[in-house]
């Protein structure tokens, strides 16, 4: 699904990903942490083309070289990050938004609009399983969401796009305990063989939900430690400078 | 990114093009041969003419005014030809050069579907005669009168002398005496008694003949009781040299009448140095007469150099109403001054300005608005909102608003925004597969929602698309 080799990538010319590789396939869910100013939300940004970010090194996705697409190419070819701050966007609703970004996505690939009592179906059956109120979809998108709103209408617009390649940028950062499940569990539904998952967090409480595969600890923009889910458990208990001296 | 920016930025002005027809032009300047001759080639009646030359002694001991937020070379008045007019006379569409309609085509106004499907009667301006009007008969059954105002002023004298500079007098300003001097032509709507306009009234304006000012003139009364709505829109061909456009509209309501007025206007805004491009001072004023009445004011301004317009109520009748809606976009080096006065003098009345201005590359923005409440003016009412956008880091945008009342029952609210369309909100549309053309065209859109649902439909889906054409790819 994703291979990235060697990737550098700098901020306003600060070198912040310094040679970093990394392999995801299809189906595998990857979990990225590491202390702040390490570099998990620059590489989740890297991968999906932030204007931010300029990048050498290799990044292949599903085979292809999409380092220099930018972030709309990548969205449409399978890309999807869920923003640790989504942004908002006054005067645009939520279900405008998304019935855009939806139609877009399929006119690039060639394929028809949605007509919209099918997108209206999908739409309401997918708000029902995450818990979320209808009135957001008339207001304009994130203003005045609260925290649980904002993370769930990421979450909404993740499934509304039927994405390969899922980032989560702390997706569990100032959510509720009921919010933080229903977000688990619309995060679980997209998971198949063929969807792969990186997910950048600070704690293990999300892995409580969604079962990891792969758990890096990131230091100074190099994967310096990678194991299977226990490492999360273990970063959590120890603290960072434990783990990483005991290796 | 800023170079891509600017790349998409500063494409072509789409419609611009030139048609090439047989002027019959005025020579060079201004003085009062130049006005006899217009009148002359109008066949004007003779009070027509003195009123003009009344006009002309006025201007003459005026001074152009200054204190705009606005900068361009001194304009001399005595290098501009200020008649020039298509030489036949045209009774039907058949008659039509061909070419005309072609460039109405290229402008996705095809005239006769229009007729057809839109239901939109349409008074076309080429140059400064009215060349075509149709639907006049639909509207003569119902007693509407909808014609040029050269027409108007030899087959209605008594209407056009009546209210003709009841609204805007003839020495209310340098550039609204400068089009009582020389206007060519424009539109005359009368709506009487009663009746409600079936259909959108619309004239589309366009600067044609090179060298030529544009001076409109455009007069609609709306009697007690009636209503009309009309769409003034506007576009002009590619051209190198600053062209003077001075207009002047004037609207009156009587009493329970109301008109709703929308624009969109797109003259030629000059290249990124601020080359070329149409100087447009307009002067654009209601009256809100009778009692009940209300005027409404929307315009999506996209075009020209330098924009100079405040389109304004006078709230004279007891709970009139006066609204004003606008977006103005400046890119490339346009400038505007623009906004709203709102002048209660009736008891009971109310208005509402919203005004979106917009502002990328080296655009500049300014908002001047004015908000007048008379002595007499009990419990009157405003409320202003004046949000300002700004793409990039090279453009500005200014507000003046000024706040005069003298009543104390008056209720005025003011309320004003800045903010920047920003790498991020970008960064996460396109995120979203939308690419930067999408996405930014959506963040001015809701930006301009409140301005933009004002619209009439089909002018709506005209204004949005011309919103996302003048900001493509805006953001540095």
């Amino acid at each position: 699904m994703l291979k990235i080799k060697n990737l550098e990538v700098s901020i306003a010319d600060k070198e912040v990903i310094k040679g970093l590789d990394l392999e995801v396939k299809a189906g595998e869910v990857h979990v990225v942490m590491g202390l702040n100013g390490t570099g998990k939300s620059t590489l989740l940004k890297a991968i999906s083309g932030s204007y931010e970010t300029s990048s050498k090194g290799k990044m292949y996705f599903l085979d292809e070289d999409i380092i220099e697409l930018g972030a709309d190419e990548r969205a449409v070819k399978g890309v999807f990050m869920s923003f640790q701050n989504p942004i908002e966007i006054p005067g645009v609703n939520t279900i405008y938004f998304l019935k855009t970004a939806v139609n877009e996505q399929r006119k690039s690939r060639g394929e028809e609009e949605l007509p919209s009592p099918i997108f209206m179906k999908e739409l309401q059956e997918k708000m029902s399983f995450l818990e979320i109120d209808k009135s957001i979809l008339q207001r304009s998108l994130n203003v005045g969401f609260s925290g649980g709103e904002k993370k769930k209408s990421e979450i909404l617009q993740m499934m509304m796009l039927h994405p390969k390649l899922i980032l989560l940028d702390e997706i569990d950062s100032g959510l509720d305990i009921d919010a933080l499940k229903s977000v688990a569990k619309g995060i679980n539904s997209l998971l198949s063989p063929q969807t792969s998952l990186i997910i950048v967090t600070h704690y293990n409480r999300l892995l409580e939900y969604i079962k990891a595969d792969f758990v890096h600890i990131l230091q100074e923009g190099k994967i310096v430690k990678t194991s299977d889910a226990s490492l999360a458990k273990e970063l959590e208990e120890k603290g960072y400078e434990d783990v990483l001296s005991s290796s | 990114m800023s170079t891509q920016i600017d790349k998409i930025l500063s494409q072509e002005y789409t419609p611009g093009f030139e048609t090439d027809i047989q002027s019959d032009q005025a020579p060079l300047g201004l003085n009062p041969d130049i006005i006899r001759f217009i009148s002359k080639k109008k066949d004007e009646p003779e009070w027509m003419l003195q009123w003009r030359l009344k006009a002309y002694d006025k201007w003459m001991k005026m001074d152009e005014p200054k204190w705009a937020n606005l900068s361009y070379p001194l304009i001399d008045y005595q290098a501009i030809s200020y008649y020039s007019a298509p030489k036949q006379n045209i009774n039907s569409l058949d008659e039509v050069d061909p070419q005309i309609l072609e460039t109405y085509k290229r402008l996705g106004i095809p005239l006769e579907e229009q007729k057809l499907l839109a239901g939109v009667a349409v008074d076309a301006v080429f140059d400064s005669v009215s060349v075509i009007t149709t639907f006049s008969k639909t509207l003569n059954e119902l007693g509407i009168i909808f014609c040029s105002i050269s027409e108007a002023i030899k087959e209605h004298p008594e209407l056009v002398q009546k209210y003709m500079a009841s609204v805007v007098p003839m020495g209310d300003n340098y550039f609204a005496c400068l089009n009582a001097t020389v206007f060519t032509d424009g539109t005359f709507a009368y709506i009487p008694k009663n009746v409600k306009c079936p259909m959108e009234l619309s004239t589309y304006f366009r600067i044609n003949a090179l060298n030529s000012g544009q001076f409109e003139r455009t007069l609609i009364i709306a009697d007690e009781g009636s209503y009309v709505s009309y769409n003034e829109g506007c576009s002009a061909p590619m051209r190198d040299k600053n062209q003077l456009h001075a207009a002047v509209v004037e609207l009156i309501t009587l009493k329970d009448a109301e008109i709703k007025y929308s624009t969109i206007q797109n003259w030629y805004p000059g290249d990124k140095d601020g080359k070329g491009g149409i100087y447009n001072f307009v002067t654009k004023r209601g009256k809100c007469l009778g009692d009940n009445s209300k005027i409404s004011w929307t315009q999506v301004e996209t075009g020209a150099a330098i924009t100079w317009k405040y389109p304004s109520c006078m709230l004279i009748g007891d709970n009139s109403r006066g609204e004003f809606y606008s977006v103005a976009i400046t890119s490339l080096a346009q400038q505007a001054d623009t906004g709203s006065k709102m002048i209660h003098l009736g008891k009971n009345t109310s208005s509402t300005i919203i005004s979106k201005g917009i502002s990328a590359m080296k655009g500049s923005n300014a908002y001047r608005g004015l908000v007048k409440v008379r002595p007499q003016a009990y419990k009157a009412r405003n409320f202003t909102q004046c949000d300002s956008l700004l793409i990039g880091s090279e453009c500005a945008a200014h507000t003046y608003p000024y706040i005069d009342v003298k009543n104390p029952s008056a209720q005025v609210e003011h309320e004003a925004t800045t903010s920047k369309i920003s790498d991020e909100q970008l960064f996460y549309a396109r995120t979203r597969g939308l690419s930067e053309e999408q996405a930014i065209s959506l963040i001015v859109n809701g930006f301009c929602k409140e301005v933009l649902n004002q619209l009439p439909m089909e002018f709506a889906v005209e204004a949005k698309a011309l919103l996302s054409l003048t900001l493509e790819g805006s953001v540095g």
